[in-house]
């Protein structure tokens, strides 16, 4: 979806301000988001793919005015609620109220080493070939699906070159709806920097994108 | 203030949010707080698992572990062309595997190309190698700008390259994580790798720093 995430080549948000010292967390409440939806996520109730369109589909003003933990936690009421795990009246009382839906699994203090050290690979075997081949020359599709993809608005209908066939992988336009995983082929696309930004672009500058292979056509 | 947090009787000490007085962090305080609750009142997290989710990318998961394997790529060979060929496996050779490392790549600056990583979609960062990543990396200045304006970026965190030095900006929109290997500083011929991975900082391996001179340091 064209949404508030999609921001490559957007202007207006001033300076990139990194912070004194960084601090990983600012508050109890980020060390805490980080931990809930990190645990949330544990339950197999939804995937990366669909959790990732729930932070998408946050309305442009709230998003662009949260902070990431923030975007985190919005998303995943939204998930919750969509999952059965939890009402809304619910979390507005803060408290439990009624039983809901049961996860496949929840994550214990004792498990969390574990289950962060494995991740969750998404590279997927395929018994097809890749369609495309390193060097070759592609155009990216222009397509303004109203679901989930990973095709940024700049770097659709450009052409660029394939620089590496990545392997398989879950197609997150499908995965992020029940559609399925879908795997396809991802490749490595490199375009110049004036195929998106045309004239005046900096001529040093190339940008690549991984693709999967249905958002790219021979030329 | 105490690094150790006490969920006492209604959940959360109050020493840490001294400084933070606007409504809106109250706000997300108060909807973290309920949120945790109703969950774990609903039996759907364990309070103690969120405690060992912080403590990991607190004091374990973090860019110590991408600039050893930086400083071993710089002092090896053989270990940097594994890299190159397959970063996932190298990696994980040195234990560092799991959540948001998964599908792992490296890319080498060269004098003449400089290598630089964002997420334009979201917030996707190698996480097994540099811990979790900085407020700044997921706001919408960096997201916008580094794919557009990379120069101008660059500049802002005190970087300046030779006008004829080739930007690669890498959009993470799959699942393969990137890690910037920086050009090894010169006059640390016969430096440990402990010591190699002292000049390693976390933005060369984003590839919004280079790695420390050695100018005025000694090992």
């Amino acid at each position: 979806m064209n949404g508030p995430h999609d921001l490559g080549g957007q202007m207006g948000f001033g300076p990139v301000a990194p912070e004194p010292n960084e601090p990983y967390f600012h508050g109890e409440w980020e060390k805490r988001a980080l931990g809930i939806t990190l645990s949330c996520g544990a339950f197999g109730a939804w995937t990366i793919d669909e959790s990732r369109h729930a932070r998408e589909c946050i309305p442009p003003a709230n998003y662009l005015s949260a902070s990431y933990y923030e975007i985190w936690i919005r998303a995943l009421e939204v998930l919750l609620e969509r999952h059965g795990f939890v009402k809304p009246a619910e979390i507005e009382a803060g408290h439990a109220r009624e039983p809901g839906a049961v996860p496949k699994r929840v994550l214990k203090a004792d498990m969390v080493a574990g289950v962060l050290a494995k991740g969750g690979p998404c590279d997927r075997p395929l018994d097809t070939a890749p369609r495309f081949v390193v060097g070759q020359k592609v155009r990216t599709l222009n397509i303004n699906p109203i679901g989930h993809t990973r095709l940024p608005r700049y770097a659709r209908a450009k052409i660029g070159v394939v620089e590496a066939v990545q392997g398989s992988f879950v197609y997150p336009d499908d995965n992020a709806h029940g559609r399925g995983e879908n795997p396809q082929w991802v490749y490595t696309v490199v375009f110049d920097g004036e195929e998106i930004w045309g004239r005046g672009s900096d001529p040093t500058l190339t940008v690549s994108i991984d693709a999967w292979e249905s958002y790219l056509e021979p030329v | 203030m105490s690094t150790h947090h006490h969920h006492g009787a209604d959940g959360h000490d109050h020493d840490h949010d001294h400084h933070h007085h606007d409504n809106h962090y109250s706000d997300m305080q108060a909807r973290v707080r309920a949120l945790e609750t109703v969950l774990t009142e609903k039996g759907l997290i364990d309070p103690a698992a969120l405690d060992a989710i912080v403590e990991t990318y607190e004091t374990r998961v973090g860019p110590r572990n991408g600039a050893l394997v930086v400083a071993r790529a710089w002092a090896e060979s053989d270990f940097a062309d594994w890299l190159k060929r397959d970063a996932t496996a190298a990696i994980a050779s040195m234990g560092f595997t799991g959540r948001q490392g998964e599908h792992m790549r490296a890319v080498f600056n060269t004098t003449e190309t400089h290598n630089l990583v964002v997420c334009t979609l979201c917030s996707c960062y190698p996480w097994a190698v540099l811990g979790l990543p900085p407020v700044w990396y997921k706001a919408p200045a960096y997201r916008s700008r580094a794919v557009i304006d990379p120069r101008g970026v660059l500049a802002e965190f005190g970087v300046s390259l030779p006008e004829t030095t080739k930007i690669r900006v890498w959009d993470s929109t799959a699942e393969l994580r990137y890690l910037v290997v920086p050009e090894r500083p010169e006059g640390t011929e016969g430096w440990t790798q402990e010591e190699l991975a002292d000049l390693v900082t976390r933005d060369s391996m984003i590839g919004t720093g280079l790695a420390s001179s050695v100018k005025g340091r000694a090992p």
